[in-house]
């Protein structure tokens, strides 16, 4: 009599028992593709149903809508656009004017944030006051009733635009905004584009050639005066060569506002500032809560190899404490980007304003729209948990965790 | 904002899917005892609520004027203050059974809505208040100015049409609520401020210095605003139609809320059938006999309720113009009843 190894079971079946039903095998699979089913029919059905009842009412339904003329203007546009757009770009432009409110806010809060914790966490008697009033103050007051202050405050701080603050005489601060001039591209822009493309790739591959350098070999090489040449003194050259690649469009008094240049909107300045200052009080605790997270130890140990307490920070703390901040941090980047639809109290036109607010009261088709604009806060909040995810997936294995 | 617009979306998408739409309204409402009547958040002379929360205004008596046909009580209804971009939303989900909120009546909104305009209430048109201290005299002379205006309006495409019409610039600040665009107007962000004019003489009353401000005489656009039910119930349909009649009719008749029991008593062929003493129109409407004498009891009559609320018993001001009787030179005429 021999004994028989027994065979190890099927691998892909297993898998497939447990991703679908979990511990309790088939049965749990059954009951899952069951469940699975009446939420697909219950879906069905109050599509189906909404349908129905919207066309006996005589509403109107679907997506055609946004091939129609808006018929109505916007005030700050990144792409062009004109009463007589239609629907669908009234979303893009709102769409746009979300994502720049939004990526300007991250990138201020996360300063800010970073600069509070730091104050905080300072020996300095003062500092830290000031950063502790700061988020105690900030995180506890409503955001809404902060950017009406911010805008309100705004406005009523600066001058009509006939009586506007000029600055140089090239750049002007009034209620309408600030003007600035506006680059127009000359003869020597293209040229001009393609010399600084290549000034950034090379120092960009410098650096990757230094670090290599000095992880492989403990070699450490200077490379910062060929960075400068090569992002500033390139340029410069190509400009003394080929001319200036551009001239200013001067902004200039006419009627009521001002004619030429670029404009920011105060309800942009407003809207970023309130949103930035208030997610940065939460920023700034959960980045000190990171700092502290790693052990008290590693700054002594930082500070007997005889670096700063700045050097030491920024090589051997913070590096640490990313793995603790990066997840709730990624939560602040969502209330942020989900905060700006508040924008519709100061007038600012975002996605909520003119494509959930205006065209939804000029269409009336409030399902496919209010739809829409959930669809695209999901799809932003996924995208921006998804990139966190990778960077924090990248410190976790640079620090070899 | 953008939670309200939410839940009356969820509230629609369920009401939808719940029951077709065979509503009967008039039984719903006088079941639960109350009429639901969806109103502005705030335009003095139309609907706006006291320091007490007591809603007066032009819309707002029609809902009284509704609410005194069908229960003879006045006070029998419950106001819903709606931003502009919600009112729709709102009596398509049955939130309201009446939206009497200064909406104009365009051809797109009575039929793509699943809503119909029941009559005009008020013939207004859209105009533009600026500071004084501009030294504006017309709005051809507006070119590049910033202008102020609440999202969801027909007010938004007119602005864009007018401007674009007389080749002139301009830059528009659309706000959620009427509230929050006359404050930025105040505050200098705009230098001028668009709605239909009768709102424009509503809301300059709301300025700190209103002798500053000034009205252009130009208006750039039709704008009859009146009541809006949903689709599918013609006797609801019927009922806020002919209460607006009844008003305009009694008007005509000089019948007055404190007359009204007198010329009851009179012996006017017109009159008896009118007030109810001849004939069973109001129990055909599926209301009772009295259905108009209820209405003037509660409210008076249309020029009445014009004078006590916009016209010149009121802070506003505004003359009859357009919205006087058909045979005083006013566009306001009711087919009879009979």
């Amino acid at each position: 009599m021999s004994i028989e190894a027994r065979k190890p079971p099927r691998q892909i079946a297993l898998k497939i028992r447990r991703v679908l039903g979990g511990k309790t095998g088939w049965n749990g699979i059954a009951v899952q593709f069951a469940f699975a089913a009446v939420l697909g029919w219950i879906a069905y059905e109050i599509v189906s149903n909404a349908r129905a009842n919207l066309e006996n009412q005589h509403i109107a339904a679907g997506f055609g809508f946004l091939a129609n003329n808006a018929g109505f203007d916007v005030n700050q546009t990144l792409i062009s656009y004109t009463g007589s757009d239609t629907f669908l770009r009234v979303f893009l432009v709102g769409l746009l004017n979300t994502l720049v409110v939004s990526v300007v806010g991250i990138v201020f809060a996360t300063v800010i944030g970073f600069i509070v914790a730091l104050c905080r966490l300072s020996p300095n008697w003062l500092l830290a006051r000031i950063g502790e009033i700061y988020v105690e103050i900030i995180r506890n007051l409503p955001v809404l009733f902060q950017i009406l202050f911010w805008y309100l405050a705004v406005l009523a701080a600066l001058p009509n635009p006939r009586q506007s603050i000029s600055l140089l005489g090239i750049a002007f601060v009034s209620n309408r905004g600030l003007v600035i001039p506006r680059p127009i591209g000359e003869s020597g822009f293209e040229a001009f584009l393609a010399v600084l493309a290549f000034g950034i790739v090379g120092s960009v591959a410098l650096r990757i050639h230094a670090r290599r350098a000095l992880f492989q070999r403990g070699q450490v090489i200077r490379i910062w005066p060929y960075v400068l040449g090569l992002l500033f003194g390139l340029p410069l050259v190509t400009m003394l060569v080929a001319g200036l690649p551009f001239s200013f469009e001067l902004p200039q008094l006419k009627g009521f506002n001002f004619a030429g240049g670029s404009r920011i909107i105060p309800e942009f300045v407003a809207l970023t500032l309130a949103l930035s200052t208030y997610t940065a009080a939460f920023i700034a605790e959960i980045v000190r809560a990171g700092i502290l997270s790693v052990h008290s130890g590693q700054m002594e140990a930082g500070s007997s190899l005889g670096l700063s307490r700045g050097t030491t920070l920024r090589l051997v703390v913070v590096p640490q404490a990313m793995r603790v901040i990066v997840p709730p941090l990624t939560n602040q980047y969502l209330n942020l980007t989900k905060n700006s639809s508040l924008a519709v109290a100061i007038g600012y036109p975002d996605l909520v304003s003119v494509f959930a607010g205006t065209s939804l009261s000029q269409t009336g088709q409030a399902i496919e729209i209010i739809a829409m604009t959930m669809g695209v806060y999901l799809l932003i909040s996924l995208i921006t948990s998804a990139v966190m995810s990778v960077y924090g997936w990248r410190i976790s294995r640079s620090l070899g965790a | 904002m953008k939670r309200v617009t939410l839940a009356l979306t969820l509230a629609l998408a369920a009401g939808l899917t719940a029951q077709a739409a065979d509503a009967q309204t008039l039984k719903t409402v006088k079941d639960r005892g109350m009429l639901s009547c969806g109103v502005s958040q705030g335009l003095p002379g139309f609907s706006s609520p006291d320091d007490k929360g007591n809603w007066t205004g032009l819309d707002v008596d029609v809902c009284r004027a509704i609410a005194g046909a069908i229960f003879n009580d006045p006070t029998k209804v419950k106001y819903v203050p709606l931003s502009a971009k919600d009112r729709f939303t709102a009596l398509q989900s049955g939130e309201v059974d009446v939206l009497s909120r200064n909406t104009t009546w365009t051809i797109s909104r009575d039929t793509s809505l699943g809503a119909n305009f029941t009559g005009v209430t008020y013939y207004d048109g859209q105009g533009f208040m600026v500071k004084k201290s501009l030294k504006v005299n017309s709005a051809l002379e507006l070119n590049s100015a910033s202008v102020c205006v609440q999202t969801g309006t027909t007010t938004e495409q007119n602005l864009a049409d007018y401007f674009k019409a007389n080749n002139m610039k301009y830059e528009v600040i659309a706000f959620g609520t009427n509230d929050e665009t006359v404050k930025a107007y105040e505050a200098g962000r705009c230098d001028v401020f668009t709605t239909d004019q009768s709102g424009l003489y509503a809301n300059r009353l709301k300025l700190a210095n209103p002798g500053d401000h000034m009205v252009l005489p130009e208006i750039i656009s039709k704008e009859p605003l009146g009541p809006m039910v949903r689709h599918g119930d013609d006797q609801w349909f019927d009922i806020v139609k002919w209460t607006l009649f009844a008003m305009i009719t009694t008007e005509e008749l000089g019948v007055t809320a404190k007359n009204v029991d007198e010329k009851a008593k009179q012996e006017n062929p017109e009159l008896k059938r009118v007030l109810g003493t001849d004939g069973n129109f109001g129990e055909q409407l599926g209301l009772s006999k009295d259905w108009v004498v209820r209405i003037v009891k509660a409210v008076g009559n249309y020029g009445e309720v014009f004078d006590r609320n916009v016209g010149a018993g009121s802070p506003l001001g505004i003359n009859r113009g357009l919205n006087n009787l058909w045979n005083k030179g006013g566009l306001q005429y009711a087919p009879p009843i009979r």
